[in-house]
């Protein structure tokens, strides 16, 4: 196996061991990249020169036995919506076109302060409004698998670079399904974290009350192992937890044994049925028989007020992110557009918006004032806020019966690119069975489940937990991923060898 | 268009005012109100600013404790209820000095509702009644270059600092004042300097209308004498001191009359006030049409104080101003009319600080009252604007109650203090302003006087006492007002005895 195919764990003993350099390691990645990427562009941003330096600094450290970390000189790609020092951070906007932030957000502050190398900025929907990639402003990320398949989104280029052996690690972000549905459809794991248990300081904002900050990798455990390392309380964020994220590296290995006696599994009812493509569903249901042959009860639960959730979501995911939008003004940042004449800062303003924003997030800016609009908050907004209580009560009774909720976690494999973007209502289906967890800040992951039998693409099930019981998601998603086997390889790949 | 002002004491005959005001209070915490950069004055531009109160992507507020400990503290000194729950809300508008093109501000739950202050004016008590007061954040400082007015209109461009955006304020509110009749303009600008002698006494901002560390928009309206119903309110800004709070109305009341009376509706609008010609002008269309959008700030949790935090700060609220009235009242002697004069002319503070520094509390109040007042006057300024210090008060009656300057020679100190000459001493020293009391220069002087008099010299000498006045002037004038007028007197009748 070469070194691109290892997974972070093992990465870490083949680094301890001596077996391999950080340099040699990043080097191997960063051959990788220059020879796919061109065909995949899940990066939008590359720094060869600054992850060599740092994986140098680390080889250095680890010779003195200073190792920062154990995931120290472990190369990783981080989701161009993180603010990182010295590299762009665009959001897939033009608006954002080379901007470069003065500061580092949380998440990338502490990769770096365990000396993970940075290889670079990744793809996504622009502001991470998508479920393709194909709104991003610099094109789309193709899907590893078949290049003229989508990779999910809106975190489309850290699955698909996670994917394509690119890189072992990759941070995403998660407002409602942008971790997990990529990593279904590209055959990698991808959680969401409980809201708050990881900083959302330097993640630029789509949906305040729905974003999260969450590992992209091959395995459960090099989740694990990158979620414990950017998880805990930020006094920057206010909406910071203070529970201490621990124990998911034990959940990821006590799991892996395969003994899931005495766990309580819920299929939820709601998410099946019409709209869920058939082979999704027989690898669905073989994973549920895996559950029950690992020892766990599964039985059928209901979340009626789910039906409600897309509704909801679409209606405070806009209303939020107007606002947030609002700051691309062309006034402190970003681009500048100024129309002839004798232009008002009013009219710069409108200017560079209308040439920097694409239609997708114009779209939901345009909902999300009205949402918010004077006559019309309580019937939208007000409504929606109310909706999502009945989605956490939905949720809060489901796990006095389960310990863990278990559905599909995209309605399909990966469509070809191009197939939705006429339909946004048809897109925004994707989502069905993300969006309940961000509404209710439960944690979800989504586990290679298999490939389809119609199409040999990837399927992943998802797995939901209560709020801060994220390491039952480690322990079953383990588990499970022991009983499935391998499904992503490198020979599968349109991008082989 | 031409406008009609009816005199104000017509006004009153056809109409009755209510006015409302809304002061916003710029606290005097170290950092700003969501974030820590310093929230002192006068830095370079652009120096004092980070990435969340320049609305970087990725940026958060976090929120200042001790501003909130300001805003209950106010709460309570203005008898007023504190929210056992509250949010910030984000007031969305687009401008150039709003770094998020929102403010973050908190709207239908406010930390403080329901208070009052009791006013003095004329003998007379009113009660204004305080709505709300609310946590909100500053903007930016615009700069218009290039214009005649220093305004926007005509101007080539305009700079922003951003060192002033997120300094904390408070905005307290008021309900609308009725039945003040002809007092209007005196009960508003005697609440603006009640609630500014509170503000002093809590020491929670500098409250400085010349600076912009108070500010205070004024509304009025008019409605037919009798009628009941509230008119249409028009609203004054730039109305940067307690005086202005009086012309204001005044003006407002005398304009709204004007377009009544022509059988013509008020066009509700935001209005510019004119310190030179004490009128306003028109500026923009009122806000009641603008929709802010408001809903929750989803960055921030609510603020949700304590009863026994609120309590620990009643117990620790500085005397209340009622109480310290009554107590200084008895402490110095004055009558009932003395004291009320020195509240309405805002004296109180300014005689306390004087008496502090050693004077009597009746030598204090004579210069205050009377000298300075007069100075105040003549500028058009408000006595703690004059720029004549309490310690210099102090200073210049010690000398006098030394005899080393008579009244009259105090006086001319004060001219001096305000034509900005120098210190107390400076200013002796540079006029030449010591009293002639040695008995050798005098007795020369009373002498000439006598020789040159004699008509008078023999009244005196007859026992007609009261006719030294015409030598005591001689002498005056001789020695250019330093002769110490007592001692003269003393001279003369022993030298005609």
């Amino acid at each position: 196996m070469t070194l691109i195919e290892k997974t972070a764990a093992e990465l870490i003993d083949a680094l301890a061991a001596g077996e391999t350099t950080s340099v040699e390691l990043t080097q191997a990645h960063l051959d990788r990249i220059a020879a796919v990427d061109g065909d995949v562009h899940a990066f939008l941003h590359i720094d060869a020169e600054g992850a060599l330096s740092q994986a140098a600094a680390s080889d250095a450290r680890r010779a003195n036995g200073d190792a920062l970390h154990a995931l120290d000189g472990v190369p990783i790609a981080v989701k161009d919506v993180l603010t990182t020092t010295g590299l762009p951070t665009t959001c897939g906007s033009k608006i954002l076109e080379g901007w470069v932030p003065p500061y580092d957000a949380t998440v990338v502050k502490k990769i770096k302060a365990a000396g993970l190398p940075i290889l670079g900025k990744t793809n996504m929907d622009e502001f991470a409004m998508g479920s393709s990639t194909e709104h991003s402003a610099y094109g789309p990320t193709k899907n590893p698998w078949k290049l003229d398949r989508i990779p999910g989104g809106s975190g489309g280029g850290s699955a698909a670079a996670v994917a394509a052996f690119e890189a072992p690690l990759a941070l995403g972000t998660d407002t409602g399904g942008s971790i997990r549905q990529p990593g279904a459809v590209t055959g990698t794991v991808g959680v969401k974290p409980t809201y708050g248990s990881v900083s959302r300081y330097g993640l630029v904002a789509l949906a305040n009350s729905l974003d999260q900050v969450g590992p992209v990798t091959r395995t459960v455990l090099d989740s694990a192992l990158l979620h414990e390392l950017i998880g805990g309380h930020d006094p920057l964020d206010s909406t910071s937890t203070t529970t201490p994220v621990t124990g998911l590296v034990d959940a990821a290995r006590a799991g892996a044994t395969g003994d899931l006696k005495g766990v309580k599994v819920g299929v939820i009812k709601e998410l099946a049925g019409e709209g869920w493509a058939p082979d999704v569903m027989a690898k669905f249901n073989e994973s549920v028989d895996l559950l029950t042959k690992l020892g766990a009860d599964v039985v059928e639960v209901s979340t009626p007020s789910f039906k409600h959730a897309m509704a909801a979501y679409y209606l405070i995911l806009p209303a939020e992110c107007s606002s947030n939008l609002a700051k691309f003004d062309a006034m402190r940042y970003g681009l500048r557009v100024t129309p002839d004449g004798d232009p008002s800062a009013e009219d710069v303003m409108k200017a560079s918006r209308d040439a920097g924003f694409g239609d997708e997030v114009k779209r939901r800016i345009i909902l999300g004032t009205y949402a918010l609009s004077s006559g019309y908050y309580d019937a939208y907004y007000g409504q929606a806020q109310k909706i999502r209580t009945l989605i956490i009560e939905d949720f809060k009774k489901a796990f006095e019966q389960v310990d863990v909720l278990v559905s599909p976690t995209s309605p399909s494999t990966a469509f070809p690119l191009g197939a939705k973007l006429d339909d946004p209502l048809a897109m925004y289906m994707q989502d069905l069975a993300t969006i309940p967890a961000n509404l209710a800040g439960t944690p979800g992951i989504s586990v290679p489940a298999g490939v389809s039998d119609v199409d040999g693409l990837p399927v992943g099930v998802q797995l939901l937990a209560p709020v801060l019981e994220d390491a039952r998601l480690y322990r079953v998603g383990a588990a499970l991923e022991g009983a499935i086997g391998p499904v992503l390889s490198i020979d599968k790949l349109e991008v082989a060898r | 268009m031409t406008e009609t002002l009816v005199p104000f004491d017509e006004v009153l005959e056809r109409y009755d005012p209510a006015f409302g005001l809304e002061v916003h209070v710029e606290l005097n915490t170290n950092t700003k109100m969501f974030c820590g950069c310093p929230a002192t004055f006068g830095g370079e531009p652009n120096s004092q600013v980070c990435p969340t109160c320049l609305g970087l992507p990725g940026s958060m507020p976090v929120v200042n404790a001790k501003a909130v400990e300001s805003a209950i503290r106010i709460g309570l000194a203005l008898n007023g209820s504190i929210a056992e729950w509250c949010r910030f809300a984000r007031k969305n508008y687009f401008y150039p000095d709003m770094p998020k093109n929102f403010q973050t501000s908190q709207y239908d739950e406010p930390i403080v509702y329901d208070g009052y202050l009791d006013v003095e004016v004329e003998g007379e008590t009113f009660r204004i009644e305080i709505e709300r007061a609310h946590m909100e954040e500053d903007t930016g400082k615009t700069t218009h270059i290039g214009g005649a007015t220093g305004r926007i209109h005509g101007a080539d461009y305009s700079l922003v600092d951003y060192n002033r955006a997120g300094i904390p304020l408070i905005e307290i509110v008021t309900r609308p004042i009725l039945g003040t009749g002809a007092k209007a303009p005196l009960v508003a600008k005697a609440y603006v300097a009640a609630l500014r002698e509170i503000l002093l006494g809590l020491g929670v901002s500098d409250v400085r209308m010349d600076q912009g560390s108070m500010r205070c928009d004024v509304n009025l309206s008019l409605s037919p004498k009798g009628s009941g119903k509230l008119g249409t309110r028009t609203e004054t800004k730039n109305v940067n001191s307690l005086r202005s709070v009086e012309r204001a109305v005044r003006f407002e009341m005398s304009r709204h009359a004007g377009i009544l009376d022509a059988g013509e509706a008020i066009f509700q609008e935001t209005r510019h006030f004119h310190e030179d010609t004490g009128t306003t002008s028109a500026g923009r269309a009122k806000s009641d049409a603008d929709d802010y959008r408001y809903f929750p700030e989803p960055d921030l949790v609510p603020v949700a104080p304590s009863r026994e935090w609120v309590e620990e700060l009643r117990a620790s609220l500085p005397e209340r101003t009622a109480d310290k009235r009554a107590r200084l009242q008895v402490e110095w002697g004055y009558s009932d009319l003395e004291m009320r004069d020195v509240w309405a002319a805002g004296a109180l503070s300014l005689i306390e600080a004087t008496v502090a520094e050693g004077a009597s509390a009746q030598a204090a109040r004579k210069w205050w009252m009377a000298e300075l007042s007069r100075s105040a006057n003549d500028r058009g300024v408000e006595l703690a604007e004059l720029g004549v210090t309490p310690v210099q008060v102090a200073e210049v009656q010690k000398l006098v109650d030394a005899k080393t300057l008579t009244d009259k020679l105090a006086r001319q100190v004060f001219e001096g203090l305000l034509a900005g000459e120098g210190t107390v001493s400076e200013i002796i020293d540079a006029r030449g302003l010591a009293v002639v009391s040695d008995d050798g220069a005098l007795g020369a002087a009373v002498d000439e006087a006598i020789d040159a008099q004699p008509a008078v010299a023999e009244k005196i000498r007859g026992g007609n006492q009261a006719a030294a006045g015409a030598l005591i002037g001689a002498v005056m004038k001789a020695t250019g007002g330093k002769a110490d007028a007592k001692r003269v007197r003393e001279l003369i009748l022993e030298k005609l005895s």
